[in-house]
């Protein structure tokens, strides 16, 4: 595609703490390129902020090559924009043109208060990991990678539900704020393999009950998040979850 | 949500079975009969103890769902496109299932009631000269009666188009092969059944059957 130049307009949300009652604030941006990634518009955008003695705009963001999920953007009424499995980072501004007009929010939910900005505070999908998000698993040497025989499916399925980046994109989309689809993708990911089984029934009770405390709200298989999720996790991994869910609460060592 | 609205749709099929023998127009002979068989027999008045437990049951966890998730997000987006991400009554259950509610109240208090009064009033003096089928002859001569059934169709048709695969994937069943089939079967149940009891109003309203 070729490249051009471009002149918009931003209307980014601006917020001072948690505390604080935000809103939007209008910014002229010039000779943005249409190579440049989202993210480089607003590096651009907060050297100009910064050299004229104003306030920059804050936002989360650290591999910038879509693979850790902190570029949080709700970017014209779609998590992380408006192409499709992608991150912000990600999002070239070729998917504007020139004297657009471009609105940028913050992931809206109780369970992700407003830090500063766009910067949202996620610290409830690492509680949701704490409460089962791991293995136990005995000290000494690692084991060779052999010694345990797993169906290639169950490897493949594992590995795609491990591939969550733990973005946040699933509830900022769903009209219900519910963190199903991270917290099944955590859940089946171990809950496939032979190292997740000792832990297979308290995990998955405790990482619910976790998100339920943090105040994301119910799924009602809408399949928002599976349609914006940047890493296509899909949403068998919540009907994988809500058995485990039934299996577990009807087991009697639990 | 799954259990209940899967029990619901099973009664739906044994409502809208019952309820076509009028189709037969023989001036609601064999209809008149089945509806007696099910207002008499001990083991359907005691399902419907059941029907109506799930019904309340299903409302009060819809209730609950919607609550829960309006307070999960206190701050809603300026700008919002769900249209790029979902279906749009996937995402209006709740406004769909109140419409439901609406009109089963209605509806309800039409057939049920009178039926009900019949077989208990004076000591069940009126039960054997009660005609339903008639009952609902003269009421689908009204038009706004027939309106209010076709809204009452309408919503429970977009609320099963969702509801019915949905309640699968709630209750764990989510399969490469089969869900595309629970999709086919859901949409195939949904549309006749709701052809169905959209078609019996409009039937009599239009003097196709009488
Ligand atoms: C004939 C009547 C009805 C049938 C057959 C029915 C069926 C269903 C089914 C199958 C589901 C999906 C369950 C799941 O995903 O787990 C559902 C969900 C729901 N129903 Fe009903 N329903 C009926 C009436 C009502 C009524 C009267 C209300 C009234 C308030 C209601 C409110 C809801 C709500 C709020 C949900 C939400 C869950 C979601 O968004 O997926 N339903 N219903
Ligand atoms: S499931 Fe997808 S959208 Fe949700 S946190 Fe993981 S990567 Fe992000
Ligand atoms: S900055 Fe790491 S995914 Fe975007």
């Amino acid at each position: 595609m070729e490249h051009y130049n471009m002149n918009l307009t931003l209307k980014v949300w601006k917020q001072k703490n948690s505390n604080s009652k935000g809103s939007f604030e209008t910014y002229p941006v010039k000779g943005i390129s249409s190579e440049m990634s989202f993210l480089e518009m607003f590096d651009v955008l907060n050297e100009q902020l910064i050299s004229s003695g104003k306030e920059h705009i804050a936002f989360d963001h650290d591999c910038r090559e879509g693979i850790c999920g902190a570029c949080s953007m709700y970017i014209d009424g779609r998590a992380h924009g408006p192409w499709s499995k992608n991150t912000v980072c990600q999002l070239h501004m070729r998917a504007f043109k020139d004297g657009d007009t471009i609105v940028v929010e913050p992931w809206r939910a109780a369970a992700f208060p407003v830090l500063k900005d766009l910067v949202v505070d996620r610290s409830a999908f690492d509680r949701i990991i704490q409460a089962g998000g791991f293995i136990s698993v005995n000290t000494g040497n690692a084991v060779d990678a052999n010694a345990l025989p797993i169906d290639k499916k169950d490897a493949d399925t594992s590995f795609n539900a491990a591939s969550c980046i733990g973005c946040g994109a699933c509830v900022a989309a769903c009209k219900n704020s519910s963190a199903m689809l991270f917290v099944s993708a955590k859940v089946s990911q171990l809950a496939l393999l032979p190292q997740g089984k000792p832990e297979r029934e308290s995990r998955v009770l405790n990482m619910v009950a976790q998100m339920d405390k943090e105040g994301f709200g119910n799924c009602t298989n809408t399949y928002a998040c599976e349609a914006e999720c940047p890493k296509g996790i899909s949403v068998a991994n919540i009907a994988r979850m809500n058995r485990e869910y039934l299996k577990a609460g009807l087991s009697t060592e639990s | 949500m799954g259990l209940t609205g899967l029990f619901l749709i099973s009664f739906l099929i044994i409502h809208v079975g019952v309820n076509s023998c009028i189709f037969l127009n023989d001036g609601g002979e064999t209809f008149n009969a089945v509806a007696h068989f099910m207002s008499h027999n001990w083991i359907l008045r005691f399902l419907e103890i059941g029907l109506f437990a799930a019904l309340i049951l299903h409302i009060v966890q819809g209730l609950v769902v919607w609550k829960q998730n309006s307070a999960a997000r206190p701050v809603k987006y300026a700008v919002n496109a769900p249209g790029a991400n979902s279906k749009w009554y996937s995402r209006s259950m709740g406004l769909l299932g109140t419409l439901l509610l609406f009109f089963l109240i209605i509806h309800v208090s039409k057939f049920f009631l009178d039926t009900k009064i019949a077989l208990y009033a004076d000591g069940g003096a009126h039960d054997a000269s009660h005609n339903l089928y008639a009952e609902m002859k003269a009421e689908f001569q009204k038009w706004w009666v027939v309106v209010i059934y076709i809204i009452g169709v309408i919503s429970l048709f977009w609320h099963l188009i969702h509801g019915f695969q949905s309640a699968f994937q709630t209750l764990g069943i989510n399969h490469k092969r089969y869900t595309p089939l629970i999709k086919i079967i859901g949409i195939g149940y949904t549309v006749i059944v709701c052809l169905l009891f959209a078609l019996m109003p409009v039937a009599f309203y239009a003097g196709w059957i009488n």
